[in-house]
């Protein structure tokens, strides 16, 4: 009977059924960072429990890094405090650790893919929501809580529950200026914040086939913002000829036996789905959010919308969203001066985003009065885009060039906004104080569509300014 | 598992939080993250929320020492921080009712012996309406019958399967049954190519 990648890679980990009826799934990858694993280690200390196989989980720090001076010890006394820890809990419990002055160091779900270590047919968990990300290598990868990082580095295993499967068929060719950001945007406001939930999402079709690894990235990041924890793309050619030479990647005839199961961990032809959906790539246009969830967002000709005409279920969250971002009903977005600009994040943090955003800014200048930050996902993705002299097209625009980290994304290091500043961003939540100032504001947009609006130091449609 | 990690039947107060898809985020802002502990998240739980609104419910002294807590759909999307729960539980909340929970939230409530029972809107609005009206009145969660008791009143929740077993057994810190199947970890990891080498 035909499978799905989901029905095979579930089957091919399950470990048992546990006496609550979950399975009982055997994780092949783990990812820590330093924010939700220092509990998870003093809980397994507590326990006098060991890491089960210290080879299967790999460290990293990004949430809290600085991206100015990352001169030890850092300003952040906290800061330091995290990430003294999770070198000492790599270093006693054996684990491998991408440390700030290792090269490898980044955005964890950054440099997961881009060292080789995520690869098909792998369960993968991270403590954080945007390990979805890992699935566009065609494995299935589920954000965790602190309790399950402690139940992984325990046992290489979580009780899970299978999710359903819904199938999300791109078909057509994007329009220029139209990024796998704004399909990925267009997507969550069709099928909503909670349209995922208790679903696995398998993005398909002729758009999707075509896309690169990066863009795949982008769509499979933001899945969690529509509710689904998993979503992933089948592993081919794009993910074969991607995965080669990396540094965890097998070489040789054994990087031919691993495409061989690779292969056949795809999903099947005429297999089954719970639902599927269909989108047309030609009718998107360049995306931004004008609320406070990743669903509120609109093209940016479309007029920002007025509360009494959303549906009676949306109607006060509209008004809420629009009052907190200061936003005028039935005026386009487009026009809207912004405070900061920032191109970074796991969302949009890689070296074809750094490139599209490039695309727009050279040869132009910032806008006055307007801070603007690249914040490169990994220090590979920095290294090779200054191997290029992007950093310094964006230094000659006007804007920082800084160092790996989460950064603005989430606010947690130096990188915050103040008051109400507006901030467009390449990021992935526009939730309220999500960027560290209570009040700041948020429109969430494609690298591009960023780099416009720091030019110009409004909203801008992106199709304008492509040379 | 111990005798104190079985969740049958939670009473108290309720404590009632209007608005749908309300994240992580607002429920214990990131600053608060910066702690290699879960200590003292009590005291920052919607600080954002709370500042803003100064009629949140969780400033109202007529809540103070609620334990379950009211909430809307989609309750806890957004970031996989266990902290969010942390807060609510450190707080004082034993257990959530509404219409539906964030998937990622959800497993964190359960790992952490929360549960979250979803009703439909109907009930939830009832229910909402009676503790409005008689704040100081008890409710009852079932996880045993899934039901939610009210003033007189026994209303259908949801709880999968899985969660309820294992709130029921008292096996949601899963470490332990996870490691009872040691050679079947040992044998599905020897079957997995990319674990043995292509």
């Amino acid at each position: 009977m035909a499978e799905t990648l989901l029905d095979k890679v579930w089957q091919a980990h399950t470990v048992r059924t546990l006496p609550s009826g979950q399975t009982q799934l055997f994780i092949g990858l783990h990812l820590i960072h330093e924010v939700t694993s220092p509990q998870a280690f003093q809980m397994l200390r507590e326990a006098g429990l060991k890491v089960r196989f210290p080879g299967r989980t790999f460290a990293t720090i990004d949430h809290i890094v600085p991206t100015a001076s990352q001169a030890r010890p850092f300003a952040d006394a906290m800061a330091e405090e995290m990430a003294v820890h999770l070198a000492r809990n790599c270093n006693e419990f054996d684990i491998p650790f991408f440390d700030l002055d290792s090269e490898r160091q980044g955005i964890v779900h950054v440099i997961g893919p881009e060292l080789g270590i995520t690869q098909p047919g792998m369960t993968v968990a991270c403590g954080d929501s945007h390990t979805s990300t890992h699935g566009a290598l065609g494995a299935l990868a589920f954000g965790i809580g602190t309790s399950q990082v402690r139940d992984v580095l325990a046992t290489q295993c979580l009780a899970m529950t299978k999710p359903k499967l819904r199938q999300i068929r791109v078909e057509g060719k994007p329009a220029r200026g139209v990024y796998a950001k704004d399909v990925i945007l267009t997507i969550i406001r069709r099928l909503g914040v909670n349209g995922g939930v208790g679903y696995a999402y398998e993005y398909a079709g002729s758009a999707i086939e075509v896309m690169s690894m990066e863009e795949r990235l982008t769509i499979c990041n933001m899945s969690i913002e529509g509710g689904a924890r998993v979503g992933y793309v089948n592993p081919d050619e794009t993910t074969f000829e991607y995965l080669k030479d990396r540094p965890f990647a097998p070489t040789g005839e054994a990087f031919n036996r691993a495409v061989a199961w690779w292969k056949s961990m795809a999903t099947d032809p005429g297999a089954a789905f719970d639902d599927v959906v269909r989108l047309d790539a030609a009718s998107i246009e360049p995306m931004l959010t004008w609320g406070i969830n990743p669903g509120q967002s609109i093209g940016v000709t479309e007029p920002i919308p007025d509360s009494s005409n959303a549906p009676d279920a949306d109607r006060i969250a509209w008004s809420e969203a629009l009052a907190f971002m200061s936003l005028e009903p039935g005026r386009t977005i487009a026009g809207t001066p912004i405070d900061v600009a920032f191109i970074g994040s796991c969302t949009n943090g890689r070296l074809s985003d750094l490139r599209a955003a490039a695309e727009v800014v050279r040869g132009r200048k910032i806008a006055k009065g307007l801070r603007a930050l690249v914040v490169p996902g990994s220090q590979a993705v920095a290294r090779t885009a200054e191997a290029e002299g992007l950093h310094e097209l964006f230094l000659t625009a006007g804007f920082e060039w800084r160092k790996a980290g989460c950064s603005l994304c989430l606010g947690m290091n130096e990188d915050k906004l103040t008051g109400r500043e507006l901030c467009a961003a390449s990021s992935n939540r526009n939730f309220k104080g999500r960027m560290g100032s209570p009040i700041g504001r948020t429109l969430l947009m494609s690298p591009a569509m960023v780099a416009a609006a720091a030019i110009r130091g409004q909203i801008v449609d992106v199709r304008e300014m492509l040379p | 598992m111990r005798p104190d990690d079985i969740r049958r039947r939670i009473s108290g107060r309720a404590i009632p939080l209007s608005g749908n898809d309300i994240d992580t985020d607002r429920i214990i802002p990131a600053r608060f993250l910066k702690s290699i502990t879960f200590e003292g998240l009590e005291a920052h739980v919607f600080e954002d929320d709370r500042r803003q609104m100064p009629d949140h419910p969780f400033n109202q002294p007529r809540h103070q020492g609620a334990t379950i807590l009211l909430v809307g759909q989609n309750f806890g999307c957004g970031s996989s921080r266990e902290h969010a729960p942390e807060a609510l539980r450190r707080w004082g909340i034993r257990g959530i009712v509404g219409e539906s929970f964030a998937e990622i939230f959800f497993g964190n409530c359960t790992a952490i012996g929360l549960p979250c029972l979803a009703l439909n809107s109907g009930d939830l609005a009832r229910l909402n309406k009676f503790v409005a009206q008689h704040p100081d009145h008890e409710i009852v969660l079932d996880l045993e019958d899934r039901v939610v008791r009210f003033d007189t009143r026994n209303v259908p929740a949801l709880l999968s399967d899985g969660a309820r077993n294992q709130l029921l057994i008292g096996t949601w810190n899963a470490t332990g049954v996870l490691l009872e199947a040691e050679n079947e970890i040992d044998r599905v990891a020897r079957s997995l190519p990319y674990v043995t080498g292509y």
